[in-house]
């Protein structure tokens, strides 16, 4: 079923009793062109990429939770491309273009919202940098402002500009293309359209075992059975770790937790996504009145899922700088998950050792707004072969042989990205 | 929220320390290491899932390194402080 202003109405009529299930159920087949381990954005973008441009619709995804109950709904749903070194660019904002006109292809609104995106700068030094970074992004072909005193306070109305803070605000880098979108939808949209192409999409069905012999993939096992395969892609995010650990690869990277918050709902009071630099705070207010808050990671290696009060407490006091109105609002919901960030700070894409076994991965707590891109490219690197050249800066052997994408010049401390 | 057992000045909250990584030997720069071994050194190997030998910097305290293991899935420390008590 097609999802329309009809299809809206004649439901309402049957009293919503008669919506079709989004995913249709399959019979695990002993054998698929290729295995997609991760049912997340990435890994649902990519079946669906592969099915829509190169028609290959032979696959299972297999995910161990249900579809929109991992990272891919747990982030701030924020989308931009302010990067500074070309390779991070051009890879976000040519997902920026996607996720433009993504909800028409689709046919499943992602509520994609370009609200524009506030960097803040804390001095003049930083300010230049972000000066650097703006005019990095209009040679690369996007748009870029610097905003300061009058027009940013214009910007953001909110937003205390009065110089009284710890961290004075000097200016901002302000990207009016990036902005929102609804994430889960993101996990069910593309779920929807691949499982309307005809890919089997498996639930509640982890990777439990990678087969491998003379150093290229037989199969991948499951608690379902053995699926035999000639190209698999693991996409997991923050269990990167113990699934490339399956097929005896050794990441560069490191699990650590990462924490977001949201407030009780009030009404329409900031319609720009900020992003507070002096320590990390991001903030954006949803449809529903509630603002949604970040900040950096928990900073330590963990597996736990927990957060820690200090990061709860640092994000809170940040965001408090920013918009001095915050500290009345209670908290209304807190959440963390595993990031897994890699020695550069940036994601490892592409083949790995092993014949036929492909990684997506790395991505830490920056992967949501890269979806569609990360898909578009996979799929066409497991449809011909080649690695796309949006995906060559990102491959997995660059830390051995030392060319490192790192966007902060912070070195192999996962921790600091 | 850790409590890290500091040798020198007993069991204080987290916020006091510096994170610095899991505890690892940097091959000698004595000409003799590769990039592999480099490669070995600072990349691989430092993700483990359960007890890990991390150093951690009391920034807000005695300013020392000081060596904690800690369980990475349930956040439990495992080793006892010297001075103090846990």
């Amino acid at each position: 079923m097609s999802y329309s202003g009809l299809s809206l109405l004649s439901n309402a009529l049957t009293g919503n009793t008669r919506w079709p299930s989004i995913i249709d159920v399959s019979d695990l087949q002993k054998s698929y062109d290729i295995v997609i381990i991760g049912g997340g954005g990435h890994g649902l973008a990519t079946a669906y990429y592969l099915a829509q441009n190169h028609g290959i619709k032979n696959i299972a995804v297999i995910e161990s939770g249900w579809i929109g109950g991992g990272n891919t709904a747990r982030n701030t749903t924020i989308v931009r491309s302010d990067y500074l070194l070309n390779s991070s660019f051009a890879l976000k904002n040519f997902a920026l273009g996607l996720w433009d006109q993504l909800s028409q292809d689709l046919n499943f609104n992602l509520m994609y919202e370009p609200r524009g995106y506030v960097d803040l700068a804390h001095s003049d030094g930083e300010l230049e940098h972000f000066t650097l970074r703006a005019n990095a992004m209009r040679l690369g072909g996007a748009d870029a402002q610097i905003l300061t005193g009058d027009a940013l306070q214009a910007r953001v109305p909110e937003l205390d500009l009065s110089g009284a803070q710890r961290f004075p605000i000097a200016g901002a880098l302000v990207q009016e293309a990036g902005g929102v979108v609804r994430h889960d939808a993101v996990a069910w949209g593309f779920a929807r359209a691949a499982s309307k192409a005809g890919i089997h999409i498996f639930q509640n069905c982890p990777a439990t075992g990678i087969i491998i012999q003379n150093g290229k993939l037989e199969a991948i096992d499951t608690p379902q059975g053995r699926i035999r395969c000639g190209q698999a892609l693991l996409s997991v995010a923050g269990a990167s770790c113990e699934v490339a650990g399956l097929a005896g690869l050794d990441l560069p990277l490191n699990s650590i937790n990462v924490q977001a918050f949201v407030t009780e709902p009030v009404k329409p009071a900031l319609d720009a996504v900020v992003n507070y630099n002096a320590g990390l705070s991001y903030i954006s207010q949803t449809d529903k009145g509630e603002f949604v808050l970040g900040g950096a990671t928990d900073g330590y290696s963990s597996f736990a899922r927990r957060g820690s009060f200090e990061r709860i407490e640092d994000v809170l006091a940040r965001a408090a700088q920013m918009f001095p109105f915050l500290p009345r609002l209670r908290l209304m919901r807190h959440w963390s998950g595993t990031a897994d960030i890699t020695m550069d700070g940036n994601a490892i894409m592409g083949p790995t050792p092993i014949n036929g076994l492909m990684i997506n991965g790395g991505w830490g707590y920056a992967g949501f707004k890269a979806t569609p891109a990360v898909g578009h490219q996979m799929a066409d690197l497991l449809a011909t072969g080649q690695v796309p050249d949006l995906m060559c800066p990102f491959s997995y052997d660059r830390f051995e042989i030392g060319t490192e994408q790192d966007d902060g010049g912070i070195g192999p401390y996962p921790w600091l990205h | 929220m850790l409590l890290i057992p500091c040798p020198h000045c007993g069991p204080r909250d987290e916020g006091e320390f510096t994170y610095g990584g899991p505890k690892s030997r940097l091959p000698a720069l004595d000409l003799t290491a590769d990039t592999q071994d480099w490669h070995r050194a600072l990349h691989v190997g430092r993700n483990a899932r359960g007890p890990l030998t991390e150093i951690w910097y009391h920034s807000s305290g005695c300013e020392t390194w000081i060596e904690v293991t800690r369980d990475t899935a349930t956040h439990q420390i495992l080793n006892k402080a010297k001075g103090g008590s846990t």
